[in-house]
């Protein structure tokens, strides 16, 4: 069966743009709220900038019903192996958000303590950067993956 | 072939055999099988002494768990669905902060430490800058103190609306969530205004606040001051009476006074215990003795007089907020010494001296005298403290936080103990813990 | 030929400062080598390690009912000894701050537990040992709690590097 997300062929471009629509418009994310991105991650799911118009408010606790996993947060090294655990557990297809400066890069704390950006344990498909990023930015990036994947850039 | 032979499948039954009743018999433990053979009967649970420790069993949760506030591991002992024994481990969250904190200069303090209590930054901020500027030995004018007096008691309200919001979504009151979510939008609003962030301010500092108020606050605070009450009163009228939050809270993870001193904890678990101690009230600090206001105590130590402590601590911050709103004094946002604060923006144009000093504190930094120093205030979550040690030069030797939330971490195997497993999240949720804070 | 009254024999010693508080001067009374100071408005008291449980107990015994706060001072190259371990109690019924300062050298980095007077004092202690390798004696569970259980060594002394990357433009990786 010919790959629904990728640039679509000539032989299976309706279905392949039925597909991507139904991914983006119902994407569960995995809960990972880690530090105080994850505050302004719930802030978003909230009433004031609600993802719920996107499909998004359910937020599932088990990253096997999940597509989408947004690091909210710092990276420490313990947490590392348990991160790498989450994602290894999310069935395909599935996309990661790094929120966040220091989920990006490390953010300020250039230390021993954390990993220097989520992007060495996870592959990561969008970067949101702020620290923390308010509830706009954070659905510009969630936007923006949409619209990547109804486009088939990002061939997942 | 008859037809009574062809094998039609759901309706044959089976012919039992013996092999798998013996296996079964085997591997089964002592009272399970003296339940199946009639010897006893337990409907109830009942505690017997000669029960094996295979009956035991050690279940993990976290440290990626929805209702654990944060990356909390939570390793628990169960017997059938009583916990005997349970285990935080905490450590996912380490940031290596107070290393951090060894390469900053005391200007830059604040960003650092605005980022352990992330649902309370302002009193992070105000620990450290309070630390320092005893250090330093430098006055902070009235309206500064007012300032910070103002944006620690609505942080303290914003913290409250989060821990009410995820204490009544773990317990089930999933429309909490969205209730305590949108009142914040009100009071992070003002803070963006005035700040220029939501959260992680960098505001306070030592020698004063950023920047003054912008013009129009008076007009925020009224607002908030006048609506937040009222949806309290909603809030109010979903759960204090509401007999399944009642049935969840009462009597659940109940600590004595006794327990909390000696375990070190403090803050709103300490009040609901029974104990009347607030360091805003014992210890004051930034001018918040010319306020009036009490302190909210419970009497059980359970989660529902945790709730409402903080409900009522809530009230009673607004009630600061109001009197800030009438008495706020004129003057400087920072203090004059002009080696601590730079100077204001036009003066650098103007005077040379005014150069130098911005340019000296913005890349070395100041120096603060040497010496050690504790500093304690009260946080939303309990005693905040900060301990500095300075050599002399612009960074500090060590900074050391005194977390409320590490050291209430330390109650929860006591609040767990004999208690059952569905009970875990509302005790977990009524501590608040902060994993920035424990960890740093 | 002196027609002094004293003689050099009979001259005291200065008296060692007493705080003003009376709780605590009765409380450090007993202890014949406990210093005490006034730091920033701070009462500090430092004393050698071997005395730290009995102050702690004494402490207990007069009032100071909870253990605020107990961590480590990496002073690199100080020669009465390289660590310091601070305790901080409270006192809510005489609304009293004590800090006991112990100085603990790199030699042998252990030190008396206050676990068994203040059980509060566990994660604290816990948390020193893992950020500096000192050793509480007496602590029933001494292992790592912020770091992960297999790392190496102890990354809040100051002879551990930050542990930065380098960075664009930025000397970050560089501690003055």
């Amino acid at each position: 069966m010919a790959k629904l997300s990728g640039p679509p062929n000539f032989l299976m471009t309706t279905v392949g743009k039925a597909a991507r629509w139904a991914r983006t418009r119902s994407m569960f994310p995995a809960t990972f709220g880690l530090a105080c991105c994850a505050i302004e991650m719930m802030a978003t799911g909230a009433a004031h900038n609600d993802l719920a118009r996107f499909g998004m408010e359910v937020f599932r606790a088990s990253p096997r019903q999940a597509d989408l996993m947004i690091v909210a947060g710092r990276v420490s090294q313990k947490m590392a192996p348990v991160l790498r655990q989450v994602y290894d557990q999310m069935p395909d297809p599935k996309w990661v958000i790094s929120m966040g400066a220091c989920a990006s890069t490390g953010g300020m704390f250039n230390n021993y303590a954390l990993v220097q950006g989520v992007d060495q344990v996870v592959p990561v498909d969008i970067y949101v950067p702020g620290c923390p990023p308010g509830p706009q930015s954070l659905m510009h990036g969630i936007l923006t993956l949409h619209d990547k994947i109804m486009s088939g850039e990002i061939a997942r | 072939m008859a037809v009574k032979d062809v094998w039609l499948s759901g309706t044959e039954e089976f012919e039992p055999t013996d092999e798998g009743h013996q296996e079964m018999e085997l591997h089964e433990s002592g009272p399970r099988l003296r339940e199946q053979l009639g010897t006893v009967v337990s409907d109830d649970y009942v505690l017997e002494d000669d029960l094996s420790d295979d009956e035991r069993m050690i279940v993990n949760m976290g440290p990626q768990h929805p209702s654990t506030h944060g990356v909390l591991r939570l390793q628990i002992e169960l017997e059938g669905e009583i916990i005997r024994r349970s285990k935080p481990i905490i450590g996912y969250l380490h940031t290596g902060m107070e290393k951090t904190a060894e390469t900053l200069t005391f200007m830059q303090g604040p960003t650092n430490v605005t980022r352990m209590d992330y649902l309370a930054p302002f009193h992070n901020e105000l620990c450290y800058s309070l630390a320092v500027e005893r250090l330093l030995g430098v006055e902070v004018p009235p309206r500064a103190q007012a300032i910070r007096v103002l944006l620690t008691e609505l942080n303290r309200v914003s913290s409250h609306l989060v821990a009410l919001a995820t204490n009544g979504m773990d317990i089930g009151a999933i429309s909490m969530m969205l209730y305590g979510f949108r009142d914040r939008e009100l009071v992070l609003a003002f803070f963006e205004k005035t700040t220029g962030l939501r959260m992680n301010h960098n505001f306070i500092r030592p020698g004063g606040v950023a920047a003054d108020l912008p013009p129009g606050w008076r007009a925020d605070v009224a607002d908030i001051v006048e609506t937040i009450p009222r949806r309290l009163e909603d809030y109010d009228d979903l759960l204090k009476n509401n007999p399944i939050w009642l049935e969840r809270t009462k009597g659940v993870g109940v600590i004595t006074p006794e327990e909390c001193l000696a375990y070190s904890i403090t803050g709103p678990t300490l009040r609901a215990a029974g104990v009347a101690w607030d360091l805003r009230k014992n210890f004051p600090y930034s001018g918040i003795e010319q306020y009036e206001f009490e302190v909210p105590v419970g009497q059980n130590g359970d989660v529902y007089d945790r709730y409402q402590v903080r409900m009522a601590e809530i009230h009673e911050s607004l009630r600061i907020v109001a009197q800030v709103l009438e008495t706020m004094p004129k003057g400087d946002y920072r203090t004059d010494d002009r080696k601590v604060t730079p100077p204001p923006r036009q003066r650098i144009d103007e005077s040379m001296e005014a150069l130098i000093h911005h340019f000296k504190i913005f890349t070395e930094g100041f120096r603060v005298p040497p010496g050690e120093i504790y500093q304690a205030i009260e946080s939303p979550r309990g005693e905040l403290g900060c301990y500095i040690v300075s050599d002399g030069g612009g960074k500090p030797w060590r900074m050391h936080t005194r977390a409320p939330s590490f050291a209430n971490l330390q109650a929860l195997p006591i609040m767990m103990a004999d208690s059952l497993v569905a009970d875990t999240v509302a005790t977990i949720a009524s501590l608040d813990p902060v994993m920035g804070d424990v960890d740093r | 030929m002196t027609t002094d009254t004293e003689s050099p024999a009979e001259i005291r010693p200065p008296p060692r400062p007493r705080p003003e508080n009376p709780v605590l001067a009765g409380l450090i009374e007993p202890f014949g080598d406990a210093e005490w100071t006034l730091s920033n408005g701070d009462d500090v008291v430092r004393l050698p390690r071997e005395r730290l449980a009995d102050l702690a107990a004494a402490a207990r015994r007069v009032g100071f009912e909870t253990c605020a706060d107990v961590t480590v001072v990496d002073y690199l190259r100080r020669s009465s000894g390289r660590f310091d371990v601070v305790a901080n109690l409270l006192s809510l019924q005489h609304r009293l701050r004590l800090r006991i300062l112990v100085a603990v050298s790199n030699d042998d980095p252990a030190c008396p537990s206050l676990v068994s007077i203040y059980p509060g004092a566990n994660f604290f202690e816990r948390e020193a040992f893992d950020m500096f390798g000192i050793r509480f004696e007496g602590h029933p569970d001494l292992t790592r709690i912020l770091m992960p259980d297999d790392w190496e060594g102890h990354p809040l002394r100051k002879d551990y590097g930050v542990g930065s990357v380098p960075v664009q433009f930025k000397e970050s990786h560089q501690v003055s």
